[in-house]
């Protein structure tokens, strides 16, 4: 089986992404049968989002008592988004700006951080870099609980719990994209280009900034929008770490609206959640869809190969 | 870090640097080739180190060192040795977690990673009608928060007003309460597959792109068909990522924490305190102000997933020779 794989010379006519999709030369015949069958699959991922998009449209009574994925017999679409941005004196839009400020900093961060890294693996001998790698991928291991934790614990002293900085610092480290930008750029950057760099008296900063960023760029738009999508979800570390409503990001903010309707004297608002949770996915969606072509060969081009 | 003039950092002076006798032989006008052993990719991967060592390696050596100790209200802070590891091997709820999710991770993994490939194979064989836009559409579920995912099932799964309970109105039927003490932990397993199906497809998809056509001009002319490809060139070529994918699931099962978390709220007799050994941890520390028998359990935690994911992934490289 290994031969195969191995000795087949690659033809030089042959793009290295495949243009012409399939496995014959000529496009392969459309099977009306396996697109039926995998759009099972393509019905249960939008048919909850579907559900949501439709009963953000209901009041609070509607949602009660009209069926799940049609529409009630009000359409309040857009008294529920007012609602849901001046309910508690819009506490909901300072949640987005603090989700933004985690996304700004925390993701923009990590990318920089793992493009950075991953460069430096992908590209330069030095002593302890297996270490470096054993270290990261058996970090990667221990569940978040276990550095939850301690890490709360150390932050404490540090007097940094309860402030943005606490949310922002953990999200700066991101294995997954330390590994994606590692295999993106020992398959982007070719090493002569770097030796030619080098032979020409760049300095290694100059020979990154100038001749190897640009090269990178799709793989960093990839990684960019993996920490994006991270710190825009993210619940766990802001839900140990902030006690103060002001500093929540969204996700706090929604499961916060959610559990008040279980407590004494709280308020069901159900249709402000719901379009809360609108809220919250159309900006990630938006930018998958905008960016769709540079993170897909970003993360056709460093994927796992072997 | 800095070597020699020709590679020098910025801001930083060559002389303040203690040059180390590897670097130092390589030093010179001359430059050698880019694979040469020099401290200079410590300039680019030591930022990366810096932070995790602040925000992953202190927290790992704090919690071994929390995990050895014990504190009582009277009495103070206390050398105990291993007593805390001892009484998690005791410990009835920690092995009712575990249990509870190595059943998920033997359930929910396979299904959820067979699903991402007979997808993702479906994708890569040119045959479906609209390709890019069932790409596009079965992995925007990994947009969307695991908060909104939880609310969201969470709401539809209800029997009052949720859509199981729209179809038992509609249909005059009673079906099980998804969020039943009996049901809970599929239900949680469905949020999970939808959340992830999309993402793992797309690593698989992008592995199965990387493969040259050659390989299929080649096995076209041996008479292959479809599905021997698939069993000759397309599985064994996206191993790596298969292998990848498997561990990420692993560990992700093991950690659960975000759905359980959050379903406690609509469904509070059925999820515990104790329902997974994350969850465990999570109300040991944050609401008993168990911190140290808390780091033990998510030590223990630590250490398993590690092991297995090893395995798995010694497993799966071995069949490779």
């Amino acid at each position: 089986m290994t031969t195969i794989t191995t000795v087949t010379p690659r033809r030089s006519a042959v793009p290295r992404l495949r243009r012409t999709r399939g496995f014959s030369a000529e496009r392969p015949r459309r099977s009306p049968l396996l697109t039926v069958l995998t759009g099972i699959v393509l019905v249960y991922s939008l048919l909850p989002l579907a559900w949501l998009l439709v009963n953000a449209t209901k009041t609070q009574a509607d949602l009660f008592s009209s069926f799940g994925l049609w529409f009630g017999d009000s359409f309040a679409l857009f008294s529920n988004i007012g609602q849901t941005l001046t309910y508690d004196d819009g506490i909901f839009v300072r949640w987005f700006a603090n989700t933004l400020l985690y996304v700004v900093l925390g993701a923009g961060g990590a990318t920089a951080l793992a493009v950075l890294g991953g460069y430096g693996l992908a590209k330069f001998d030095f002593p302890g870099k297996k270490g470096v790698f054993a270290t990261v991928i058996g970090a990667v291991a221990v569940p978040g609980t276990a550095l939850a934790v301690p890490t709360f614990l150390m932050f404490s002293q540090m007097g940094l719990t309860n402030t943005p900085w606490s949310v922002i610092i953990p999200s700066l480290i991101s294995p997954f994209g330390l590994y994606l930008m590692w295999t993106f750029a020992a398959e982007a950057i070719p090493t002569e280009l770097l030796e030619a760099a080098r032979m020409d008296g760049a300095n290694e900063a100059r020979t990154f900034a100038q001749i190897c960023l640009p090269l990178l760029a799709p793989g960093i738009v990839t990684v960019l929008l993996f920490t994006m999508v991270a710190t825009w979800n993210n619940y766990f570390l802001p839900l140990i770490m902030l006690k103060d409503p002001d500093w929540y990001p969204l996700t706090l903010g929604l499961n916060a609206w959610n559990a008040q309707a279980a407590t004494a004297g709280g308020e069901a608002i159900f249709n402000l959640v719901i379009t809360g949770a609108v809220l919250t996915i159309v900006p990630l969606v938006i930018a998958f869809l905008f960016l769709q072509r540079y993170w897909q060969s970003g993360l056709a081009a460093g994927s796992v190969k072997e | 870090m800095v070597t020699s003039t020709s590679r020098r950092h910025e801001g930083v002076p060559v002389t303040q640097t203690a040059v180390p006798p590897a670097a130092a032989v390589s030093a010179g006008p001359t430059p050698r080739p880019a694979r040469r052993r020099s401290w200079s990719g410590w300039g680019f991967v030591g930022p990366f180190m810096a932070v995790f060592t602040l925000v992953f390696l202190a927290p790992i050596a704090y919690s071994i060192y929390l995990s050895v100790f014990r504190t009582q209200l009277i009495g103070g802070t206390t050398f105990v040795g291993l007593e805390n590891y001892a009484r998690a091997f005791g410990d009835a709820q920690l092995w009712a977690a575990l249990g509870r999710v190595s059943l998920f991770l033997l359930v929910q993994v396979p299904v959820m990673l067979g699903i991402a490939l007979l997808v993702a194979l479906a994708l890569d064989s040119g045959r479906l009608f609209g390709r890019d836009f069932f790409r596009i559409s079965i992995f925007l579920p990994y947009a969307v928060p695991a908060v909104v995912a939880t609310l969201m099932w969470g709401f539809m799964y209800g029997t009052r007003f949720g859509l199981v309970g729209n179809i038992n109105d509609a249909l005059g039927v009673a079906l099980p309460n998804p969020l039943a003490p009996d049901l809970v932990l599929a239900a949680i397993g469905n949020i999970v597959t939808w959340e992830f199906v999309g993402y793992n497809m797309l690593i698989f998809y992008s592995a199965l792109r990387t493969i040259p056509t050659s390989l299929y001009e080649a096995a076209q002319i041996d008479g292959a068909g479809q599905w021997r490809v698939i069993r000759a060139i397309k599985l064994p070529a996206i191993r790596g990522a298969l292998v990848i994918a498997t561990i990420f699931s692993i560990i992700g099962s093991f950690q659960l924490f975000n759905e359980p978390s959050i379903l406690q709220a609509l469904a509070p007799n059925a999820i515990t305190t104790y329902f997974t050994p994350n969850l465990y941890a999570y109300s040991l520390s944050f609401s008993g102000q168990q911190y140290n028998y808390s780091a033990t359990v998510a030590i223990i935690m630590g250490l398993l997933t590690m092991v297995i994911a090893y395995v798995v992934q010694l497993r799966g490289m071995r069949k490779e020779a």
